[in-house]
């Protein structure tokens, strides 16, 4: 539903519940309905709340009109993924109706179901497994059967659906629609988790190259992206944040913009500054003249000290994963290789800034958002003005393109405390600078690794240990400042409590791949890794971050695996092996292995041991790497493999080719996920080659795009290869950020094949080239 | 101050300050999609429009330099329905995830290809080194630009295209020297 068609309806004071509760209600009774299992709706690791829209219930889920049309209501949103198109699809297929017929209503608090936060590459298996909105189209449909089946009179066995219809087997002319059955009724029933979905093999819409429903219109500039919304009597806002990182608000001189055209109020609440006028111009340039006083923060640690920094703080630890005998292993290994990594703060620089409008009066509120996590925004924006949740409805509305959280969320607090204070609506976009100097960045890593070979040059004990910043993240149901707004506001972030770890228990996970897909994951009797390495122990250590951060495309998992898959290549060069053949020795996942040779294959992969012979010492060299892993452990299947050339004079890196191989069950949509697949690996070379937040003792400098190096359309674009693993046996698994975990380990690794040179240290500036191969060329 | 502009074959009178950025006046008083605040610098490209057959940055173009000047935006090159043809190759390749940038890639490529339609792969790509898309969507951007430019492109089913460039694009950091 567009935002013209909300406002229509809430223009005839109906919602959509309103109306289909006024429409009658289609009783329909079975002999046996399946008690509804409550506990299985939750959303894997992702909480939910219970909100006025029952999971449990098909009718919010789905509706059928009377012309057939089949409108579908999802809580998790298209961020530029291709979710709108795919869920569309997976209606569709399971329904058996025409995608053309299917609207897709996105994380409207009003209609939808609350599915907590479109994130963790969580969406596809929670809509296309066993839940939710695929389970919600397998029960109307068997539903829809039944009802034919009555209208017909002919038993379920002999009707089959298709096209939106109901026809009887071997006579065309007996058929009856899903409009004139149903007619715009409810339907009344609850999800039936047994209610039998269409298999892989069957599928005739799913599985399809579907192009994206949304691309004419972007492509054309017709397509509405929150920065669009437009209400009427709408004020645009503008905010001012402090000067440096911990200031406090010492004075407001509105007198400073009162004379300004067209300013109507200078808003202050605790350390939230912003200003709002007609036009947006005018807001922009009042908050630019706006005198405010502060008080400065603490000093940030140095950036050049932040590695050895981390290691020093309090912190909260946790085992991963902790065998009694790393130490002894260790003691008896025939050779023991050590290494450590550093990844940077990086951040999600969405292209652009962050926008929310929000309307605010009467102690009711609507926020026009490109939040990832809708009821989750709706409850902390409650919070801010004071008032219930059932009293804010938030409206997911596309902003530019989000791989975690950018400022969405703080934005939509931003709008929301304007508009609350003026009394009208308010469209607040902010600033290049704002977006970058206070969103949640990816985190800060520090990595020590250590492994230890036995004669025959197997690796029999891995050792992991690290050092990582985190400070606020999602603001979740409750925590509105674990962002930037929130906090100005008056809103604590989460409470850092530091703790010593505690020894694993229960089911082996793999911490966001603070697990290398190596070890056997052993806890208790049971091994959940990837891996063979039997003598195992992980332990994390989270430290207070001077600055927000959140979870950047692959939090953790991006920044472990760099370590994991870089530190397994120094090894393998160590006893002198092929590098894809040792991971072959040391995997036991057949699913990963089957990837890491997929991808060899399709790479024409040498094998040889690292580094490559007959290398030359200076100019130009080229190499190949390959890195893999198995994302979170079973949430999809990655390899791939990197052709570098590398300028040892200039210590400039040129990717040439990636070659990928995917296995994530199977694909909805092969085209949307070789996208997925491209702008990871085109992502993830960005960020392993220039990305890194930069600051001084007291701010952010890294806030704009030549201050945070971004690839433009214009470098050395690589040829990228995908290759899907295609399997319609197995549960489908998340593909957003599998690609981008393995690109920085992967060009490492083709580095130091073409050069001998290793780096560990993220990104891969032209300086630490350089330094690496005078570390190479050192004597000794 | 009254100026008034010609956009996208229509001509608006508007009562102004002098100062604001035309991709202001475009969005908010004219309501138009296609172009985008991205970073207010000149930058990234998102907010380009064409104007007197050159793509320029409408977030640091002061609407009162524009008086009287021809405009077009995304949504003067084509529809929907009958989409211009370099928005249809972006179609046919499926080139964008989140779409925000689409706007300065298409108008930038556009732009170049009118002044230069025999433009080489390396010069094409050359000419994108100011425009940025976060989304990473490259490998098609870059082959829907060839194929609109009259390049092969290889077959979409299987391998993205590859260009490479011969010169140190001067406005943006491409993994170069720093």
């Amino acid at each position: 539903m567009t935002v013209d068609a909300h406002n229509a309806l809430a223009a005839a004071g109906l919602s959509r519940r309103d109306f289909l509760k006024t429409s009658g209600a289609l009783i329909v009774s079975f002999t046996t309905v399946a008690a509804l299992d409550r506990a299985g709706l939750a959303q894997g690791p992702f909480d939910t709340h219970a909100s006025h829209v029952d999971p449990s219930q098909l009718d919010s889920w789905l509706a059928i009109a009377a012309d057939g049309t089949v409108t579908a209501y999802t809580g998790k949103c298209d961020l530029g993924q291709g979710m709108l198109t795919a869920q569309t699809q997976l209606v569709a297929e399971e329904l058996s109706v025409p995608l053309s017929r299917v609207k897709l209503i996105q994380c409207d608090t009003a209609v939808c179901p609350d599915q907590g936060t479109t994130s963790g590459s969580q969406s596809t298996p929670t809509n296309f497994n066993q839940r939710n909105l695929a389970q919600a189209a397998a029960t109307a449909r068997e539903a829809l059967l039944r009802l034919a089946s009555t209208h017909l009179g002919v038993p379920p066995d002999r009707l089959t659906a298709a096209d939106g219809a109901i026809r009887v087997d071997g006579d065309e002319s007996r058929r009856v629609t899903y409009g004139e059955l149903v007619a715009g009724k409810k339907l009344n029933l609850p999800l039936d988790p047994q209610a039998k979905r269409k298999p892989a093999r069957e599928w005739t819409i799913l599985g399809k190259p579907v192009p994206r429903v949304d691309m004419a219109s972007m492509a054309t500039g017709e397509f509405e992206f929150v920065h669009n919304i437009r209400v009427p009597g709408m004020l645009h806002g503008a905010v001012v944040r402090p000067p440096s990182v911990g200031a406090t608000l010492v004075n407001v001189d509105e007198s400073s913009v009162r004379h300004m055209p067209g300013v109507i109020e200078v808003v202050i609440r605790k350390n939230f500054v912003g200003v709002v006028a007609a036009k947006p111009w005018q807001a922009v340039k009042a908050a630019a003249a706006l005198k405010a006083t502060w008080s400065p923060g603490p000093a940030i640690p140095a950036q050049s000290g932040i590695y050895d920094h981390l290691r020093h703080q309090p912190s909260r630890d946790a085992f991963v994963v902790h065998s009694s005998d790393v130490d002894a292993t260790l003691a008896k290994a025939a050779s023991i290789v050590k290494a450590t990594y550093q990844h940077p703060y990086q951040m999600h620089g969405s292209m652009g800034t962050s926008c929310a409008v929000a309307d605010v009066k009467d102690g009711k509120a609507t926020i026009w958002s490109p939040t990832q996590s809708a009821y989750p925004t709706r409850s902390g924006v409650a919070m801010l003005l004071g008032v219930q949740p059932d009293d804010v409805r938030v409206i997911f509305v596309r902003g530019a393109g989000c791989y975690g959280i950018n400022g969405a969320d703080t934005v939509s607090y931003d709008a929301a405390l304007l508009s609350h204070a003026v009394g009208k609506p308010v469209r607040v976009q902010l600033s290049r600078k704002d977006e970058m100097a206070w969103e949640n960045y990816g985190f800060a890593y520090t990595i020590d690794q250590r492994a230890g070979v036995d004669a025959a040059g197997s690796i029999i004990v891995w050792d992991y240990e690290a050092w990582f910043a985190s400070r606020g993240g999602r603001p979740g149901y409750d925590t509105p400042g674990n962002v930037i707004t929130g906090l100005l506001a008056g809103f604590e972030p989460a409470a850092f409590k530091p703790a010593t770890a505690a020894e694993p228990a229960g089911e082996f996970r793999n911490g966001s791949n603070a697990a290398p897909s190596y070890v056997a994951g052993r806890i208790a009797k049971a091994a959940g890794g990837a891996g063979t390495i039997a003598s195992e122990r992980v332990l994390t250590h989270t430290v207070l971050s001077p600055f927000f951060t959140g979870p950047l495309r692959s939090p953790s998992r991006l920044q472990n695996t760099f370590a994991h898959e870089c530190f397994f290549d120094e090894i393998a060069a160590h006893v002198r092996v092929d590098p894809v053949a040792y991971r072959l020795r040391h995997l036991s996942s057949e699913r990963l292995k089957a990837a890491v040779t997929a991808a060899a294959k399709a790479a024409n992969w040498d094998a040889r041991p690292s580094p490559k012979p007959n290398r030359p010492r200076s100019g130009a060299a080229t190499g190949r790497g390959m890195s893999c892993v198995a994302y979170e452990g079973v949430n999809g299947y990655i390899a791939m493999v990197a052709e570098v050339a590398v300028d040892q004079d200039t210590g400039r890196i040129t990717a040439k080719r990636l070659v990928v191989a995917q296995d994530c069950g199977p694909v909805s949509n092969p085209d949307g996920m070789r996208n997925q697949i491209e702008g990871g690996a085109l992502q993830g070379l960005s960020r392993a080659l220039g990305e890194e937040v930069t600051w001084d003792d007291q701010k952010v400098t890294s806030i704009d795009w030549r201050t945070y190096h971004s690839l433009p359309l214009g470098f050395d674009v690589p040829i990228v290869e995908s290759v899907l693993i295609d399997r319609a046996d197995v549960q489908a698994t998340g593909a957003g950020e599998t690609a981008i975990t393995i690109v920085a380990a992967a060009i490492g690794n083709a580095v130091f094949d073409a050069t001998g040179a290793r780096l560990r240290q993220v990104p891969f500036t032209t300086e630490r080239v350089k330094s690496a191969l005078a570390a190479r060329d050192a004597p000794g | 101050m009254s100026i008034t502009l010609t956009v996208n074959g229509r001509s608006h009178t508007i009562d102004v300050d002098p100062s604001t950025p035309l991709l202001y006046v475009l969005s908010d008083d004219l309501a138009l999609r296609g172009p985008k605040f991205g970073c207010g610098l000149g930058q990234c490209g998102a907010c380009t429009v064409l104007a007197r057959g050159r793509a320029i940055r409408s977030c640091v173009t002061p609407v009162s330099a524009m008086s009287g000047a021809d405009i077009t935006t995304l949504e003067g090159l084509g529809t929907v329905e009958r989409p211009h043809p370099i928005q249809q190759a972006f179609i046919d390749e499926q080139a964008a995830q989140c779409g925000f940038c689409l706007n300065g890639i298409i108008l930038t490529a556009k732009a170049f290809l009118d002044q230069q339609p025999n433009a080489s792969e390396a010069e094409i790509q050359r000419a994108l080194s100011g425009v940025l898309c976060r989304c990473f969507a490259h490998t098609r951007m870059l082959r829907a630009i060839n194929r609109y430019a009259g390049h092969p492109v290889p077959s979409r089913a299987g391998d993205a295209g590859s260009a490479t460039g011969d010169g140190e694009p001067a406005s943006l950091w491409t993994g170069g020297v720093k």
